[in-house]
């Protein structure tokens, strides 16, 4: 871990040293940010990843669109590298909090909200490619998880602890903000499902069913944390556990299985160390609302969610894969969204006891 | 000359015989006396523009003063219940209380510095009346023995105007027909660019005064310190139109060296702001920057406003009418009193742009022996040599007869009267309407202590002399209005310009076509339309100009503050990120931003933003 700290903050004493050589020798300084947006973002048919382009940015001190960036890039680039000198985290809400202040007599805020230095943040990683976790800013943990597994942790203190996943009761083990430390120490569950409601998950872990389909069950609330996109990733090529998605009905479920998949546009630099391009999706489908007849419970989209469904099913992950194109067309034609949730119309333990065993068991999965 | 504008020609064409006083006496609004608000100012300014012509034909830099004076105060003095109690009036420095029928003057007077204390005793009763002056205002006390009663101010509507000038004066023998005789004078018929046009004005307002108040007017005169000075006090008999001298005599003092004062008493109303005798004068000396105007209102406050130029216009030229400027009724008097004896010579001598050729080719294409007697062609003559001479094509009158403020003069006056950030004037090369030459010269003014908040202000002027009046029907507003003044970065309200602007526009000319005899407004020629509208434009352009460099001024040192701004702060995160020294950063910082071409000012290479970014943006907020 040392070792990592030096040489990351060797980078950004480095990356800042360029900077003010710049200003000594007269020149405008400038960073070099890769673009990330989807027109330099490019998706791998052999890896199903995505990947970022080559295409970035000069972002220059003395331009006046720029400054503002480039002194948000400098302070955050500033707040890492005293975190990696005196070995401590912060969390997005405290480094935002860490660089948050009032230019003296002005009325110019730093930063005025955590969206802003959030990108910074993302900038940065890009900018000298160390990663925000071992940049030693974290997300707020989030998500529950269950399921026949013991891992080991680290305690307060450093001390190593044994953690039985099947042994959490009701909350569940919460995940990490960082999962890197990890070790997975007995892994008998056979696959894992991710979903995006944690009441879902909650139904489920009441109704045991991590143990009667011996699986691995996982929430967060909407996306996935890079947290858990890691941990997905890690149980998929360590522990080699196929990876089930279970989201709403609606396209911005399904971009919550493509984050997962294959990598989100704007960590597209990121994708190796969290996308699972093995991950499969299991519903709710099109096929689910007609068979388990839950067209009663379709909520009426709005333009916004339309527009969505054009823009996600061009992208080039889902472009040509034809199940998938059936699913946007009869989502449009439903002209609404149907949500996990409404599977409890049909029973309490419906989903456990019902839709899951038919679905796994008919390997009913999308790809 | 425009055809409503004819009336004051044929009157007197129609009326000499019968009496031009007597039909001005029963049609007064024709010449701006309507009302009494603008009969006092046109009093003003008939005097004003005499003094301004005089002084300026004898080559004297003009000094005038110019007062209104209130000749009786009364007082009502009023019960609790707002019933009347009585009277106090101060004529003429008599003091009188009148209760009921019953009047009296005061036991005893005291006057002291800002105050004036009267006693009365009427019956058993005592009575005190107090006029205290504080700052600009006074304030009334009224005691009945023991008990104060309230007492109000009965607005004044009765007003004696003086004007004084430092001009050549008058000889004595002319006194009384130049100010006791309607039409005369050597301004009639015109000729020469000048402020007044028809020998009316003063002998108007003569008139006015003996109308109203039944008051003589009083005239001082005096040609030269070792002269005497005359005074006369006159009345004009109005139904023969001639002056009479009721008295007349030489004093030793009254006037310096030279000049004349004009002293009438008329009903009139004291108006403030826009139509006030005090913006009168400030809109004369934007125009005549060269005149030192003294000016004392009513109640006894003196201002001066000092000339800004040490040096009188170029003097204007007399030119014979052109023949496309006269009226068929003009043509036909000119006729009769032209001391020619053929109609060729009447022609040639008393019009310009007419050769002996021209004038025997004109009478033969109209018909008319070039030799026969002008003062015996009949009407249809004259109707036919008239039809011949509007379709003849003349050579264009003389252009140089015209003697315009010119632009440097004119945008001192401006500076003079407005404290403005940015003042441009133009000055049009000299136009023709109509035979008549004309010039157009416009100022613009803009910021500085103009107030913003209110529609620009618009400043009419012919011939140097200010109109306030019937603007809406006026050439200056119609060419203002023709303009879209947005274009010009100049906010509008209506058709009007809105905020801290000034306009003026004048127009200098042999003959003005006024939209009436009261002289008010300028008829909107399409010539005059015109010319006024190149001039409004170039000036607008440049206003623009200036403005937007004194947008990108502004810019720019936003710009420069708001790296300042940044660089203490972008300093002192490159100083931790680098280990670096934080004043060695900013030293280097701050060296580039003073040479100041590092800037980059386009959103160049600004970073894509699409959609997509701001989607996963929230994607990504946890993660």
């Amino acid at each position: 871990m040392a070792e990592k700290n030096t040489e990351s903050k060797k980078k950004l004493v480095d990356f800042g040293k360029g900077l003010v050589k710049q200003a000594e020798k007269g020149e405008n300084p400038a960073m070099d940010v890769p673009i990330r947006t989807l027109s330099n973002v490019n998706y791998s048919q052999k890896t199903g990843m995505l990947s970022l382009g080559t295409k970035s940015s000069k972002r220059f001190f003395f331009n006046v669109a720029h400054v503002r960036k480039f002194v948000q890039t400098a302070e955050v680039a500033a707040l890492a590298k005293e975190l990696l000198t005196v070995d401590k985290s912060l969390s997005l809400r405290q480094a935002f909090y860490a660089i948050r202040r009032t230019i003296a007599g002005t009325n110019i805020d730093i930063v005025d909200d955590q969206v802003e230095s959030n990108k910074a943040l993302e900038d940065l990683e890009l900018i000298t490619d160390i990663s925000r976790e071992q940049l030693h800013i974290n997300a707020n943990k989030l998500g529950s998880i269950a399921g026949n597994v013991i891992i080991k942790d680290r305690g307060i203190g450093g001390k190593e602890i044994l953690i039985d996943w099947s042994k959490q009761g009701s909350g569940g083990w919460s995940i990490p903000s960082r999962v890197e430390h990890l070790e997975f120490k007995k892994v008998d569950a056979k696959f894992v499902i991710y979903m995006e409601k944690a009441a879902m998950w909650e139904r489920l872990n009441e109704d045991e069913i991590w143990d009667k389909l011996n699986c691995i069950i996982i929430s967060s609330q909407g996306q996935a944390t890079r947290g858990i996109r890691r941990l997905l990733q890690r149980l998929s090529t360590e522990e080699k556990l196929p990876i089930y998605i279970l989201t709403d009905f609606d396209p911005w479920g399904f971009y919550i299985y493509s984050v997962i998949k294959t990598g989100s546009i704007s960590l597209a630099h990121a994708s190796e160390r969290l996308a699972v391009p093995s991950a499969r999706f299991l519903g709710l489908t099109a096929d689910d609302i007609e068979k388990y007849a839950l067209k009663k419970h379709i909520i009426r989209f709005k333009d916004v969610d339309l527009k969505r469904i054009d823009e996600i099913s061009k992208y080039a992950w889902f472009k040509d894969k034809k199940e998938w194109q059936k699913q946007f067309e009869l989502m449009k034609q439903m002209k609404g969204k149907v949500e996990l949730d409404a599977l409890i119309s049909r029973g309490i333990s419906f989903v456990s006891e019902k839709y899951l065993p038919e679905k796994l068991k008919s390997k009913d999965f999308l790809d | 000359m425009a055809d409503k504008g004819k009336t004051a020609e044929e009157l007197a064409g129609k009326m000499r015989d019968i009496s031009i006083a007597e039909f001005f006496e029963k049609n007064r609004h024709l010449l701006g006396f309507d009302n009494p608000a603008k009969a006092l100012l046109m009093v003003v300014k008939e005097a004003v523009d005499n003094s301004l012509d005089a002084a300026e034909d004898a080559r004297i830099l003009p000094e005038i003063k110019v007062g209104v004076r209130v000749p009786r105060e009364v007082f009502r003095v009023l019960l609790e219940d707002g019933t009347e109690f009585g009277r106090v009036t101060i004529e003429n420095g008599n003091t009188v209380l009148t209760v009921g029928e019953e009047k009296t003057k005061p036991t005893e007077v005291k006057e002291r510095d800002r105050e004036r204390v009267f006693l009365f005793t009427l019956g058993e009763t005592n009575y005190k009346f107090k006029i205290h002056r504080k700052e600009k205002e006074e304030v009334y006390e009224f005691v009945r023995g023991r008990t104060e009663l309230k007492v109000s101010k009965i607005p004044a509507d009765r007003f004696i105007v003086y004007v004084e000038d430092n001009g050549p004066g008058i000889v004595k023998e002319n006194i009384p027909k130049v100010f006791g005789k309607l039409l005369y004078g050597s301004k009639f018929a015109g000729g020469k660019q000048g402020r007044g046009q028809q020998g009316i004005g003063i002998s108007a307002a003569l008139l006015y005064a003996q109308l109203t108040t039944g008051k003589p007017a009083r005239i001082w005169s005096r040609i030269s310190e070792k002269k005497p000075v005359y005074y006369y006090e006159l009345r004009i008999d109005t139904t023969k139109n001639e002056p009479i001298i009721l008295e007349e005599k030489a004093l030793k003092e009254g006037i310096k060296e030279h000049g004349i004062r004009v002293e009438l008493e008329i009903e009139g109303k004291y108006m403030q702001r826009f139509h006030s005798v005090e913006e009168y004068l400030k809109q004369t000396v934007v125009v005549n920057p060269f005149a030192k105007i003294t000016y004392t209102d009513p109640e006894g406050n003196t201002t001066v406003i000092d000339r800004v130029v040490n040096e009188l216009p170029a003097q204007s030229k007399s030119i014979k009418p052109h023949p496309h400027g006269v009226e068929m009724g003009m043509l036909e008097r000119m006729s009769k009193l032209t001391i020619s004896r053929t109609t060729s010579g009447f022609l040639t001598n008393d019009f310009c742009r007419v050769g002996p050729q021209t004038a025997e080719q004109v009478c033969k294409l109209a018909g008319i022996k070039p030799s026969s007697n002008p003062h015996e062609l009949d009407h249809e003559k004259i109707e036919r040599l008239w039809r011949t001479i509007k379709g003849f094509n003349f050579m264009k009158p003389p252009l140089d007869c015209l003697s315009p403020i010119t632009e440097e003069k004119f945008s001192a006056g401006m500076k003079k009267m407005y404290k403005a950030e940015f003042i441009e004037t133009v000055s049009r090369p000299t136009a023709v309407y109509r035979g008549s030459p004309f010039q157009i010269e416009v100022a613009i003014a803009y910021g500085g202590e103009l107030p913003t908040n209110e529609p620009a202000k618009i400043l009419r002027f012919a011939n140097r002399v200010p109109l306030l009046y019937q603007a809406g029907s006026c050439a200056t507003i119609k060419s203002i209005q023709k303009i879209d003044w947005r274009h010009y970065a100049i906010d509008t309200q209506g058709s009007m310009p809105f905020g801290p602007v000034v306009i003026a526009v004048h127009m200098a000319s042999v003959w003005i076509p006024y939209v009436s005899e009261a002289k008010e407004a300028i008829d909107p020629y399409p010539e005059i339309i015109k010319e006024m509208r190149l001039a409004l434009q170039e000036a607008a352009r440049k206003l623009q100009r200036f403005l937007s460099g004194r947008r990108r001024a502004q810019e720019k040192k936003e710009r420069q503050s708001l790296f300042e701004k940044y660089i203490p702060e972008a300093a002192e995160a490159l100083a931790k990120l680098s280990d670096g020294d934080t004043a060695n950063i900013k030293a280097c910082l701050e060296k580039m931003l003073k040479k100041g071409n590092i800037i980059i000012e386009t959103e160049e290479a600004k970073e894509e933003e699409n959609k997509e970014e701001i989607e996963t943006e929230a994607v990504d907020k946890d993660g």
